[in-house]
């Protein structure tokens, strides 16, 4: 193979499509910055507040998953568990027919797309109609999400338009406050006949057992408003320990995910409707959803539970500016998903195992990260496990170094490659390989500088008889 | 086994071979409120100053100031919170406005506002509170083009933090931080996608 998966979807990416996505993510991370900077003089304390209280919370989960499940019930919400996302679905679609329900509204939910839930539902004769703006352009062109907050990142209004047109919501206009309008009003009719509206949730508290929801359009409001049943698809990692941890993590989440102080709507819910309110589920079910987050927990890449899935890291990586979402192949995209969907394959590991590499280590990741992630040295980590378990995908367009191993590993073919390494300056370079040939194109040859380290060494030793004095260093 | 015991089982046992586990730390509540505010000012003053920021609108006095407002955006259909029709139903009668204190979803199109009551507001972000207790609709502090939510001066919280710490045990209670709005399309921020496109905070003197 030529290159990388990654680099090959790269250089298939549309020059209108890589300047869509640069432009997103450039002005994503512009607006983090303004927010968190005007806001506080240390940002960088809370976003390791944060991440300690979240690497707390999943080091101690066997407490607080019971805990939080006890105040669920307490409040009178039905708890499910889900092993993977079968189980995940086949509860979802046993509650739909429980009620007789046909009709879903989905907020947007990244489990759902984790386990896929619309395939399942219709499949099965449902009808599952995503509510986020993005998410429904996305449905209705059979497409998928290729940035965590801004799904559509990677289109342009005109595509939107012609999408509109052809599902019959009017005819072409690719103003973006027309678009929102005619989606506003064929979505609010969709909720108000739906029977069940589904959502994921940000943070659960496990001291209230309240469920949080942050969104800016309103359409998880609009479905827990329309709605008779609210079902919450909540992945395990998705807990903090109390109600005042809230305060911290929602200033960090809106600011880092969008630059704004705070997001529109923040919903805390614990349960049905109350019995004076005439709108709203009569009754509310929660599932707590594995699909490998206790692999990833008994890993030591667990760190990476502590994601509140914002995409700041998304949005500074150049690797992601470059690929677009689209290219790594899974749910997560950008360096949390280069860390995560490995993970997550768990057998298929090796088949992700390139993802790693999709990075320069830079470290911007890392230092947006809202939890303080640890991305690059969880990165590093996996490469080194893609290399052990020899995965194909990990060794693609990685030059051979099996020459250069043996080279280095034995002192005497090393000295001799050293004495005679000068020579090299006489190799003629028509007679070069291709790729040698590419390089010397708009190069010289550099000047031969190696061999000489043993000689300096042996001089070193036979002129320094008595260590240095701290005077005589600083003269040096 | 059920999946419950599969998952806490494997919860358990991937992190039994931890030797420590994290601590949880040790911060104050009031950790990320903005230093710049100043909490024991005028709340009220400092709501209109951030809720502007993010758009909405802030509006202060007696039923009147309401009604007036109202009639100068051309709105002339909406529902009421029944609650509050004895303090809003003749001025904007009188405003030529005609209220309904029962929401139809049938009719969703046709409410062109929505009043309700605010359970707090947080002067800091410029944050409305609504709850089930409050709310004598979701659906009609969310549908219409226009919310008005009513607010008292004693309901405002200086910040995030203290209106966390007094979060109502209520089973639905949504923080409205300006109107609704989506970026999706090319990053232009459109304001009104699914809820309210006008949010407005109603002071009550």
């Amino acid at each position: 193979m030529k290159h990388q998966q990654i680099d090959q979807y790269a250089t298939t990416l549309s020059a209108g499509k890589r300047a869509s996505v640069y432009d997103g993510t450039k002005s994503g991370y512009d607006a983090r910055l303004r927010a968190l900077n005007t806001a506080y003089p240390t940002p960088d304390n809370l976003r390791k507040l944060a991440g300690q209280i979240k690497q707390h919370t999943i080091e101690n989960l066997d407490t607080y998953l019971p805990q939080v499940e006890a105040r669920m019930v307490a409040n009178g919400v039905k708890v499910h568990w889900a092993v993977d996302g079968g189980e995940a679905c086949a509860h979802v679609h046993r509650i739909m027919e429980e009620h007789g329900a046909k009709k879903m509204v989905k907020a947007k939910t990244m489990v759902s797309e984790e386990i896929h839930l619309a395939d399942y539902l219709e499949k099965r004769g449902m009808e599952c109609l995503e509510t986020d703006l993005g998410e429904f352009i996305i449905q209705i062109d059979h497409d998928h999400p290729s940035h965590i907050v801004k799904p559509i990142i990677h289109k342009n209004r005109r595509e939107i338009a012609v999408s509109f047109e052809r599902e019959g919501l009017g005819a072409y206009n690719d103003d973006p406050e027309v678009i929102t309008a005619r989606a506003r009003q064929f979505l609010r009719h969709k909720y108000l006949a739906a029977d069940v509206g589904l959502s994921g949730a940000n943070f659960v508290s496990a001291e209230s057992g309240r469920i949080v929801l942050v969104t800016n359009e309103g359409n998880s409001r609009f479905s827990i408003a329309a709605t008779k049943v609210h079902i919450a698809l909540v992945g395990i990692e998705k807990i903090v320990p109390r109600d005042r941890d809230l305060g911290l993590f929602l200033n960090l989440l809106a600011r880092s995910a969008t630059g704004q102080q705070f997001t529109s709507y923040t919903e805390f819910i614990s349960g049905p409707r109350s019995a004076n309110q005439p709108d709203g589920p009569g009754e509310m079910h929660v599932i707590f959803v594995d699909n490998g987050r206790t692999r990833v927990l008994a890993d030591d890449c667990r760190a990476i539970l502590r994601c509140i899935r914002c995409s700041a890291c998304l949005n500074v990586c150049p690797i992601y500016r470059q690929a677009s979402g689209h290219a790594y192949r899974a749910v997560y995209p950008g360096p949390v998903g280069a860390v995560l969907s490995p993970l997550l394959a768990g057998d298929k590991f090796p088949e992700m195992a390139d993802l790693p590499k999709a990075s320069s280590l830079c470290g911007a990741c890392n230092e947006v990260c809202p939890v303080n992630i640890p991305i690059p040295d969880l990165l590093l980590r996996l490469r080194d496990r893609g290399k052990r378990m020899h995965s194909k995908a990990a060794a693609a367009a990685t030059p051979p170094m099996g020459a250069f191993g043996m080279l280095a590993s034995s002192p005497s073919l090393w000295k001799i490659a050293m004495k005679t390494g000068g020579l090299s300056a006489l190799y003629p370079t028509c007679l070069m390989p291709a790729a040698g040939k590419t390089w010397v194109r708009t190069r010289g040859m550099p000047k031969w500088r190696g061999g000489k380290f043993r000689a300096w060494m042996q001089q070193r030793r036979a002129n320094a008889p008595a260590p240095a004095t701290q005077t005589e260093r600083k003269a040096d | 086994m059920t999946s419950r015991e599969t998952i806490l089982k494997r919860t358990a046992d991937a992190l039994a071979p931890l030797t420590e586990r994290a601590q949880y730390p040790d911060f104050k509540d009031d950790i990320a409120v903005m230093p710049a505010l100043n909490r024991s000012g005028d709340l009220w003053a400092i709501f209109c100053e951030r809720v502007k920021l993010v758009h909405g609108t802030p509006l202060s006095g007696g039923p009147a100031t309401l009604a007036n407002w109202i009639r100068e955006k051309g709105l002339k259909h909406g529902y009421c919170d029944p609650a509050l029709l004895p303090v809003f139903g003749d001025v904007l009668t009188a405003a030529g406005c005609a209220v309904e204190t029962v929401f139809d979803r049938s009719r969703v199109d046709e409410y062109q506002f929505g009043i309700t009551r605010a359970e707090a507001a947080i002067a800091e972000t410029g944050t409305l509170v609504l709850t089930d207790a409050t709310s004598s609709s979701r659906l009609a502090a969310l549908a219409p083009w226009t919310h008005v939510a009513v607010l008292k001066r004693e309901q405002i919280f200086a910040d995030v933090a203290s209106a966390v710490a007094k979060l109502p045990a209520d089973p639905n209670v949504i923080w409205c931080t300006g109107p609704s709005r989506t970026a999706d399309v090319e990053g232009i921020l459109i304001e009104g996608v699914h809820g309210p496109g006008v949010q407005v905070a109603f002071l009550m003197e």
